[in-house]
């Protein structure tokens, strides 16, 4: 809930709103606004989940017979370690963070930018950066090590794996500079009245990550930047020739990547707490039982890295700690996911395109969460790991979690970005068929993986043609939907897609308290926030009120 | 902490460095502070990744790291960690002087620009002081990883060597960039001390230079006895 003096017209403004607000390339390449900032990340990751889309579907296609096809083997090794590699440093970890979290969060708080502008900008240039880097791989010998830079491959590998190594350490630094910023803006930038209980449970989520990437991502830059110097001098630090420990890298390495895999999902969960209870026209059910189990997820990710290298060679006792303490991570996740199922109960919900994302997402989310826990045990990992089954899980985590909930979350706040509708039927569709079709693809990995399918191979015995030929039909059903999704949301570009206005879900949180799309500097006159973000009007008419 | 109270008297009348996205100098010192903590923290974290190698190399070989550790000038390290303190000290008279300076004072500037220029100083002898133990080590072939060739010289030192100055050299360059970063920023700093701009109204960014040269020193008052003097 909060004030605003009635005088000013949010539906036309007397300002020009950002897009029209300064003219020219210049004004984007140079631009400090927080919300072109995030429009410019948006395309950006959105390119790069297209090109390391396409791999996959190369590498599905691949798949489809037991022998070798149409790629050799040392290209599909660097067509999965591009894929992986593309879709966790330049699309999944800046997505959520660096669109929606840069467009929404100064508004979201009542601000008029992030609390460092300039920092801002140059975040998004040293991501460019990493990006060409990551990309010049392809032309400059490739990239076989897989996304994880095991050692001593990665230190001895012929392809590019050192510019690689020099791309994720610069990614890092976006990183660490977006979450540094973030945090700042949430502590020193809130407006009048936006108390920390008053805050949209998107901006905890983004303020959770955001620690984490401040507290995690300097790991990962001194870990690359080992493995690039080891490249180059031979130190031998991770090389057992010469005395060192590769299992030292492993430890180096999932430090900061088990976190890492938090900085993925917990903006998902920001985003389902918006799309759930705005559609469903419902008090989000204990707001803060989810605000704090994110900030105890956090804190419980940096403890849990040895569940990656229970068959590394780590002490048993090592292991079963690390297994315990994997377990309890599920507890803040399963009050989550309880909250928002409770949170629709009741609700008179809108089965809108949204939240169609919205429950799809409950659905995936959970069966990953739930697979996890089968890994971290350690008896079943043993059969389990370097599986299909884990590719499955991290599948339904990763995309099922996250990018599910970031496209829900892209098309729930379309109307704000663009001003317009998306189209609501193909959206629908689009998202029918990433259900059935994600479904289909990474489900069957489950049994593929149980009954003994390794990861990362090009070939694979007759036993299993039919699960994999499964999985890649399922994976052409994705991308259509993906494309269809992509459709739908363009259709918000034509000139006769009706406008949205300022507030067309009814939502309480200050960024539906400006235009769509917003003026340059957010709000004509700064808001007074006065109670929670989920106090619909329906609620305080029916006499309840939280 | 001080800032919100030194920024306190100048809120309400108009302050000329106050960004239009911000409401008062307190908030934007405040934010530019809790901003260079935070960037201090992962820079900390950063380097502990390399104590962390550090402290395994020793635990597996710790004869080797006894041996070779004595190949290093103590006299030399001693040297810039008394520079290294002296210039802590510069830099917050430095910071002083902005804090309580009066906008407009050519003479308050001065002494701003006169610490920095200590400061900047310091920085320099430390690593001219590094320079010539880096090229004795070169010299004697005491270098990193697969380069290391001391043996040809004449040197027996028992066990891995090569490992122990790979982490000499990595944990030191690393340091020596952070020092040449500091120098490159207090150049920056003195050109906008020269224009007059810091004062009491305005001194986030020669507090936040100090916080992280701050940070330099307080490293190598780790690496110093971590690295020099093991026995
Ligand atoms: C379009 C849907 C997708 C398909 C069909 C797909 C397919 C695949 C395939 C076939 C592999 C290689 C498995 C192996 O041989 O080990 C793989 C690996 C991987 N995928 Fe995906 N993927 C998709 C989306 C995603 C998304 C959205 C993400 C993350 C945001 C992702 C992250 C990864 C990672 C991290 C790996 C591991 C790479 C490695 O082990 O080095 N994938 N994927
Ligand atoms: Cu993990």
């Amino acid at each position: 809930m909060s004030e605003q003096p009635a005088s000013y017209d949010l539906e036309n403004p007397s300002e020009p709103n950002f897009y029209k607000a300064q003219k020219g390339l210049k004004s984007w390449l140079f631009t400090v606004d927080h919300k072109r900032l995030g429009v410019m990340y948006l395309a950006s990751v959105i390119l790069f989940f297209f090109v390391a889309g396409f791999l996959a579907i190369a590498l599905r296609t691949e798949l489809l017979t037991p022998a070798q096809d149409f790629v050799s083997a040392s290209t599909y090794n660097q067509l999965f370690t591009l894929h992986g590699a593309i879709m966790t440093f330049l699309f999944i970890i800046p997505a959520t963070p660096g669109a929606l979290g840069n467009f929404l969060l100064p508004l979201m708080l009542g601000a008029k930018d992030v609390a460092f502008p300039r920092l801002n900008l140059l975040s998004f240039w040293i991501y460019s950066a990493a990006a060409v880097m990551l990309l010049c791989t392809l032309v400059l010998g490739g990239l076989d090590t897989g996304w994880t830079f095991y050692t001593p491959y990665s230190t001895s590998t012929g392809t590019a794996a050192g510019l690689a190594a020099l791309g994720v350490f610069v990614a890092g630094f976006s990183s660490i500079l977006t979450g540094l910023n973030f945090v700042v803006t949430v502590h020193r930038m809130r407006a009048p009245g936006q108390t920390w209980d008053r805050m949209p449970l998107f901006v905890w989520a983004i303020y959770a990550t955001a620690v984490i990437q401040i507290l995690a991502t300097p790991v990962l830059a001194i870990t690359v930047l080992l493995v690039f110097i080891e490249r180059f001098l031979g130190i031998g630090i991770f090389d057992p020739a010469m005395g060192g420990d590769p299992v030292l890298f492993q430890h180096f390495f999932w430090f900061y990547s088990h976190p890492a895999v938090y900085i993925m999902i917990l903006p998902g969960f920001g985003i389902i707490s918006e799309i759930l209870t705005v559609h469903s026209r419902k008090h989000v059910f204990g707001y803060k039982a989810i605000a704090l189990s994110s900030v105890a997820i956090a804190i419980i990710s940096f403890l849990v890295w040895g569940h990656h290298l229970f068959v590394s060679g780590q002490s048993e006792l090592v292991g079963v700690i690390f297994s315990f303490l994997t377990f309890a991570v599920a507890v803040p996740t399963a009050i989550k996911v309880f909250s928002w199922v409770a949170t629709l109960y009741g609700g008179s919900i809108v089965y809108n395109t949204p939240m169609w994302y919205g429950l799809m997402f409950l659905w995936t989310f959970t069966i990953g969460g739930v697979t996890g826990l089968y890994l971290s045990t350690i008896s079943v990992d043993v059969h389990l790991h370097d599986t299909y089954f884990v590719v499955a899980h991290f599948h339904y985590v990763m995309m099922g979690g996250l990018v599910i909930a970031f496209i829900g979350g892209v098309f729930h706040w379309w109307p704000k970005i663009t001003g317009r509708f998306y189209h609501e039927a193909s959206g629908k569709l689009g998202a029918l068929l990433v259900f059935i079709g994600f479904n289909v693809t990474f489900g069957t990995q489950f049994f593929l993986g149980h009954q003994g399918m390794p990861r990362r191979y090009f070939a694979y015995l007759p036993e299993y043609t039919t699960m994999h030929q499964i999985s890649t039909v399922g994976s052409y059903i994705l991308a259509s939907g993906l494309l269809i999704a992509g459709f739908s949301l363009a259709m918000a570009f034509r000139k006769s897609a009706p406008k949205a206005g300022s507030n067309p879900w009814g939502a309480v949180s200050l960024e539906w308290k400006t235009s769509s799309p917003p003026i340059e500097h957010n709000f004509h006159d700064t808001p007074h926030v006065t109670g929670s973000p989920y106090d619909f009007p329906e609620i305080d008419k029916s006499g309840r009120t939280h | 902490m001080s800032d919100s109270t030194h920024a306190a008297h100048t809120d309400g009348e108009h302050n000329p460095y106050v960004a239009h996205h911000f409401d008062n100098m307190g908030q934007q010192a405040g934010a530019a502070k809790l901003g260079m903590w935070l960037f201090l923290a992962t820079e900390l974290l950063m380097f502990s990744g390399l104590f962390l190698a550090y402290f395994i190399c020793r635990m597996w070989y710790p004869d080797m790291v006894l041996g070779a550790h004595e190949y290093l000038s103590k006299t030399a390290g001693g040297i810039n960690t008394c520079v290294l303190l002296f210039s802590s000290w510069t830099m917050a008279m430095a910071v002083r002087s902005a804090q309580v300076g009066k906008p407009g004072s050519k003479e308050d500037a001065a002494k701003i620009k006169k610490y920095l220029l200590l400061t900047l100083l310091c920085a320099g002898v430390f690593l001219v002081v590094k320079y010539f133990e880096y090229s004795a080590k070169f010299e004697h072939g005491m270098l990193p990883g697969k380069f290391y060739t001391a043996h040809l010289h004449g040197y027996e030192i028992e066990g891995l060597p090569h490992i122990f100055f790979g982490i000499y050299f990595i944990m030191t360059g690393l340091h020596g960039v952070h020092v040449l970063v500091g120098m490159g920023i207090m150049i920056w700093i003195y050109l906008r001390a020269s224009r007059g701009e810091f004062s009491h109204q305005n001194y986030a960014g020669v507090e936040n230079t100090g916080l992280y040269w701050h940070l330099v020193d307080l490293v190598w008052i780790f690496l110093f006895p971590l690295l020099y003097l093991v026995k």
